[in-house]
């Protein structure tokens, strides 16, 4: 699986994309969920009153019925034992597949194994859009620089 | 000769004066014998003549039928004018009493039963089928005659009906012949003679001929509107207005809505129907095996993206090459007990296979040839080898599908694991017996697959220890577990899993199949 990064205002997520074009969101390692080192009070799925991302469900072949998301959708909300609350976005247009429901009991998952079993959500992109979400993301290589453009302009991390 | 009675007359005098010819005569007479409609038109059409002036004469006579010469002239047979070939109806209307000259077309069946029963028709079909080169014993003939032919019939009968009726004859729209029975009576025994082989209804070898009349292709159309229910647009077809819907329509229609709707009898049409290219098709053949699978860079099924070939060759293509040119066939359909990836062998006893070879023109093989055909196969590369191949029948494929859902499956993989590992850890593996597994869809295939949970079993496991970071495993499991995700976890989408029950990161790097627990298809002694 190819590693894409996107970062938005220092919180980086990152976007695994197989060649089947099927992508799964994850924390970056330099998102502050995970560099902070405080625990994770709660995640919640609930982005508003009328929509959880809990209630999606897909059903066939083509997973109809799964939540249309664009790149800035929340996925969830994170909040940390500091009260600080982060929002999780999708990075990318497409289909919900699903949502990682075991990150909710288990919020450690998601601190210790961001990359893993500690993933956000399975998204699937139209077919005509596959290679338009790839070219919207940035490779390793420009993500690493970004980020080192960061640390040498500002004194602090985000 | 004929067979007609009595009551018959009244029926032919109406149908004749219609426009039918004398074998559709025959067939709404409800005439079952065949040789009645072997002879030819101009015989059949002289005996029927003989028969309407038998009435006339109050005499009884011979079949073959003689002159009267106190006949009314309307009746009158013109048996000089029939071998001069002039034209000979004395008034209108009159009895097609010319059979040497062109007789106009029935207005029933169109000239099928008029033009194409001849041996001339018979010739030109056989001629067809001789240059398919197929090899057969015995064929069956299947008709396929255009829709208006019913609507035009459901006219005739309508026409007749009363006549029936006030003879009290109880005789149903079923027992009138059908053209196309008439049809194969008239020629089956023609096209038998000529091609050397017995007309046999149940023949996995099958000719078929068709007709088409574009001029009268509209007779069917005002059943659309007075059975709209019967005519729904398919896809796939051409024109809403097939056979079956055609039938259909005409069982619901009112007999006094057909009659404002349709001429009864028919109008007589200008034309004769024109045949189409006769076609011939052997049912398929089926050939089922095992096949072993050596290499790691093999698909079974051809992988093609976007049109284009990803990898070259592939097990069907390898296993269909020799039976498509043995067997001569025009295509085939591969299916498998189960599959493996690309990168997975198949060892052991291998995987059962069967293939369907569709419309194969050499058919007979002896035990030796298929034997030999093995032989080929195995020989044409040695990225697969085949075992046990046998001729079977349809049904067996069954058989086979019931092995990818129910039966075991073993396998062996080549394990690495992130932290360092001792025989220790690995003893605790071989104690793991019926160990269920919850698979949600693997990523891999998510997007092919619907998304769902499965629960499998892992039966059993051992492992044999290799060196500090990896070791050989040995899994027998139910069918339908995915064993890479097993080993990894998929993203923790697959619980318990290797790595969890060993707590470390485990990753498969190579997975053999060991056997395919399935006990068909029965061992071939080599």
């Amino acid at each position: 699986m190819k590693k894409y990064m996107k970062g938005k205002s220092c919180e980086d997520h990152c976007v695994l994309q197989h060649s089947n074009r099927i992508c799964v969101i994850t924390l970056a390692e330099t998102h502050p969920v995970l560099r902070k080192g405080s625990k994770i009070k709660s995640i919640n799925y609930r982005i508003s009153d009328g929509c959880s991302r809990l209630n999606n469900k897909v059903s066939g072949k083509s997973k109809r019925g799964g939540q249309f998301l664009t790149e800035f959708a929340p996925l969830c909300r994170i909040t940390c034992t500091d009260n600080v609350e982060y929002t999780i976005f999708s990075c990318i247009r497409g289909r919900l597949l699903e949502v990682n429901e075991d990150i909710i009991m288990s919020p450690d998952l998601l601190l210790e194994k961001p990359s893993t079993e500690g993933y956000i959500a399975v998204i699937l992109p139209k077919l005509e859009e596959s290679k338009r979400v790839t070219n919207s993301l940035l490779t390793r290589e420009q993500y690493e620089e970004v980020v080192s453009k960061r640390t040498t302009q500002q004194p602090q991390p985000c | 000769m004929l067979s007609l009675k009595e009551k018959d007359r009244p029926i032919v005098r109406k149908l004749l004066d219609a426009g039918c010819c004398a074998r559709c005569v025959l067939r709404f007479c409800c005439v079952g014998k065949y040789a009645s409609y072997q002879n030819s038109c101009q015989d059949i059409n002289k005996e029927l003549l003989a028969f309407l002036s038998q009435a006339d004469s109050g005499q009884s006579h011979d079949a073959s039928g003689q002159d009267q010469a106190d006949n009314p002239p309307c009746k009158k047979m013109k048996l000089e004018s029939v071998r001069a070939g002039e034209e000979a109806s004395a008034e209108p209307p009159a009895l097609e009493a010319q059979p040497d000259a062109q007789p106009a077309t029935c207005v029933t069946c169109l000239g099928v039963l008029q033009d194409f029963c001849h041996q001339s028709f018979v010739t030109q079909v056989c001629e067809v089928v001789k240059k398919g080169g197929y090899q057969f014993d015995s064929l069956l003939l299947a008709v396929s005659l255009p829709a208006q032919l019913s609507v035009r019939e459901h006219s005739c009968w309508l026409h007749i009906k009363k006549e029936l009726r006030e003879k009290s004859m109880c005789v149903d729209k079923e027992d009138v012949v059908q053209v196309k029975d008439a049809f194969k009576w008239a020629i089956q025994a023609l096209v038998g003679r000529e091609l050397g082989a017995s007309m046999l209804f149940n023949s996995a070898f099958e000719v078929s001929i068709g007709f088409t009349h574009a001029e009268t292709d509209g007779d069917c159309h005002f059943l659309a509107t007075a059975c709209s229910d019967c005519f729904k647009p398919a896809k796939n077809k051409a024109s809403v207005f097939t056979r079956m819907a055609v039938v259909k329509a005409l069982e619901k229609i009112s007999d006094e809505e057909f009659l404002r709707q349709y001429p009864c009898p028919p109008a007589r049409p200008a034309t004769k129907c024109t045949p189409l290219e006769t076609t011939c098709l052997h049912s398929s053949v089926f050939i089922a095996g095992r096949y072993n699978k050596f290499s790691r860079e093999l698909p079974q099924t051809p992988w093609v993206i976007d049109g284009e070939r990803r990898m070259e060759g592939s097990v069907e293509e390898l296993i269909a090459a020799p039976l498509l040119s043995s067997f001569r066939a025009d295509a085939f359909n591969f299916s498998s007990s189960g599959r493996e990836d690309v990168d997975v062998r198949t060892l052991g006893n291998g995987r059962p296979f069967a293939m369907e070879l569709v419309n194969p023109h050499r058919v007979r093989h002896t035990k030796a040839e298929v034997r030999q055909l093995q032989e080929t196969i195995n020989a044409s590369s040695d990225k697969i080898r085949v075992r046990d191949l046998q001729i079977v029948t349809r049904e067996a494929m069954g058989r086979m599908k019931e092995g990818e859902e129910e039966k075991t499956k073993s396998y062996s993989a080549l394990i690495w694991t992130k932290k360092a590992i001792t025989k220790a850890d690995l003893d605790v593996i071989g104690n793991i017996k019926e160990l269920k597994i919850d698979q949600k869809t693997p990523l891999r295939v998510l997007h092919r697959r619907p998304l769902a949970v499965r629960q499998r079993t892992i039966h059993s496991m051992s492992a044999s220890y290799l060196d500090t970071h990896h070791f050989t495993l040995l899994l027998r499991t139910q069918a339908g577990t995915y064993i890479k995700e097993f080993v990894h976890g998929d993203f923790g989408r697959t619980k318990p899993n290797l790595g969890g029950l060993m707590e470390t990161e485990a990753d498969i790097l190579e997975l053999d199949v060991e056997s395919v627990d399935v006990d068909w298809p029965p061992a071939v002694p080599e």
